[in-house]
């Protein structure tokens, strides 16, 4: 579904991402971790082009993303993503925060956006706020309805940049439940988090990356239990630890 | 001189009138030209087409570096010539033309820096937020971008509204007769020019003040 090929990315003389390359097929939940400025958000977006890359390819289900031949804007529309700090558009109300690319970008219908953006609400427990504008709900809150925007689109798989960092610790869970729950419906997924307890039970495999290298690509059992390279001995005894 | 007499302002109010809607007339164009023409200019600054952001950037630094009662001046000897090439004979009222044009070419320069600085008010996620959902950048910016900088900006541009409405006296530097002209040619008429020039001070300090609390009122508000 996903296929990361051999990229880099610098600025100027720094690396941010050096030789990457991974592979997540359909229906895989992958968690990508390491320390602050390894380059995990960085490799995320640009599954979806929001970073330009100056070497090697990415293709999301068959579609080049770095050709630039491709139409961007298609491709995107098929790629959710879940950002660190929610992004909704403040001026609009949710519903309209959940309509307005499925009726400028789909092409659907107001009343058919509306109906979709009602039921998704309805799945992360917030139907009741549809009205409201984003300022006037919690973070955590904020977040489950940027999952919601996110598949009104009908995605074919779904990108996480550390949708619970910027959250107080009692609102990470309810986020973290509609993501499990999102996992286990089977829908292919690439988080950025350093949720580990997420990572141990719905995760697939498990990216390690540092200093813009994917460092050990291994299957979460593998990885929790012994971690090949010592950084990410390292690493998982610091978040154990605190 | 045996005190003031501000009798001759009831006989002299409809041209003062007339005087006010020229006034209005000229301010309110300059709003809605210059604001609209103002974000594309700091649309274009943004560009990523060298030639487009360089040409908004030397446009907006060329008009706020000229004094506007020159500006003024040059666009009432340009535009009557522009006139005539482009629609042959000429306008009527040359100088209202020429001021309108002249005001809201220079505005546009001013609101195209407020319309920069709203822009980059909105934070970079916004962007990215509106790409990742499939909308083009054009889309981003019309239906995210620019609304957001708008409202983040608005009591700048009410403040520079309120600027421009009293710089619209500058037009007498072409005989216009804007509101200040035509105080001070029915005070000069009725031998009345300084209680004419208080009456008009005083209404201009009115409006100005009024929509200055306004905007004050709205920004307490907000923030």
């Amino acid at each position: 579904m996903i296929s990361i090929r051999n990229i880099s990315k610098y600025y100027g003389q720094f690396a941010v991402l050096s030789h990457c390359s991974a592979e997540i097929s359909k229906g895989e939940v992958v968690v990508v971790c390491g320390p602050s400025g390894s380059g995990k958000s960085t490799l995320i977006k640009c599954v979806n082009a929001l970073e330009p890359i100056q070497a090697g390819e990415v293709v999301v289900d068959g579609v080049s993303v770095t050709d630039p031949k491709t139409d961007l804007t298609r491709l995107r529309a098929r790629v959710g993503m879940v950002f660190q700090h929610f992004e909704l558009f403040p001026q609009m109300s949710i519903l309209d925060n959940l309509c307005l690319a499925q009726v400028k970008v789909l092409k659907r219908r107001r009343d058919e956006a509306e109906e979709k953006g009602m039921k998704l609400l309805e799945r992360v427990g917030l139907r009741e706020h549809a009205r409201k504008y984003p300022g006037q709900i919690s973070g955590g809150q904020q977040q489950r309805v940027a999952i919601s925007r996110a598949l009104c689109m009908d995605p074919i798989c779904m990108l996480f940049d550390e949708p619970t960092s910027a959250l107080d610790p009692e609102m990470i869970n309810e986020v973290l439940d509609v993501m499990v729950e999102l996992a286990q419906e089977g829908m292919t997924m690439m988080c950025v988090t350093h949720e580990m307890g997420f990572a141990r039970r719905v995760a697939h495999r498990v990216i390690f990356m540092d200093q813009g290298q994917i460092v050990e690509d291994a299957s979460s059992a593998e990885f929790f239990g012994s971690p090949r390279s010592p950084r990410a001995t390292q690493f998982l005894s610091k978040l154990l630890s605190r | 001189m045996n005190g003031f007499d501000f009798g001759s302002i009831t006989g002299a109010s409809p041209i003062l009138f007339q005087g006010l809607w020229v006034t209005a007339r000229i301010t309110l164009t300059a709003i809605v030209v210059g604001i609209l023409w103002g974000t594309l200019l700091a649309v274009a600054r943004f560009s990523s087409v060298r030639l487009l952001s360089w040409a908004a950037a030397t446009y907006v630094n060329l008009f706020r570096s000229v004094p506007l009662v020159m500006v003024i001046l040059w666009f009432f000897l340009i535009v009557p010539q522009l006139m005539h090439s482009l629609f042959g004979n000429t306008v009527e009222d040359i100088r209202f033309t020429s001021a309108l044009v002249a005001f809201s070419l220079f505005e546009a320069a001013y609101y195209a820096e407020i319309m920069r600085a709203g822009i980059l008010s909105v934070s970079r996620g916004q962007l990215n937020a509106g790409l990742a959902l499939g909308l083009s950048r054009a889309a981003t910016v019309r239906l995210i971008i620019l609304p957001q900088a708008f409202r983040n900006m608005l009591p700048l541009l009410l403040t520079q509204a309120v600027i421009l409405f009293q710089d619209t006296s500058l037009v007498y530097v072409i005989g216009l007769s804007d509101f200040f002209g035509t105080a001070h040619k029915m005070g000069d008429r009725d031998g009345r020019l300084v209680e004419m020039l208080l009456f008009a001070g005083a209404v201009y300090f009115i409006i100005s003040f009024s929509v200055s609390q306004l905007v004050a009122r709205y920004h307490k508000r907000s923030t």
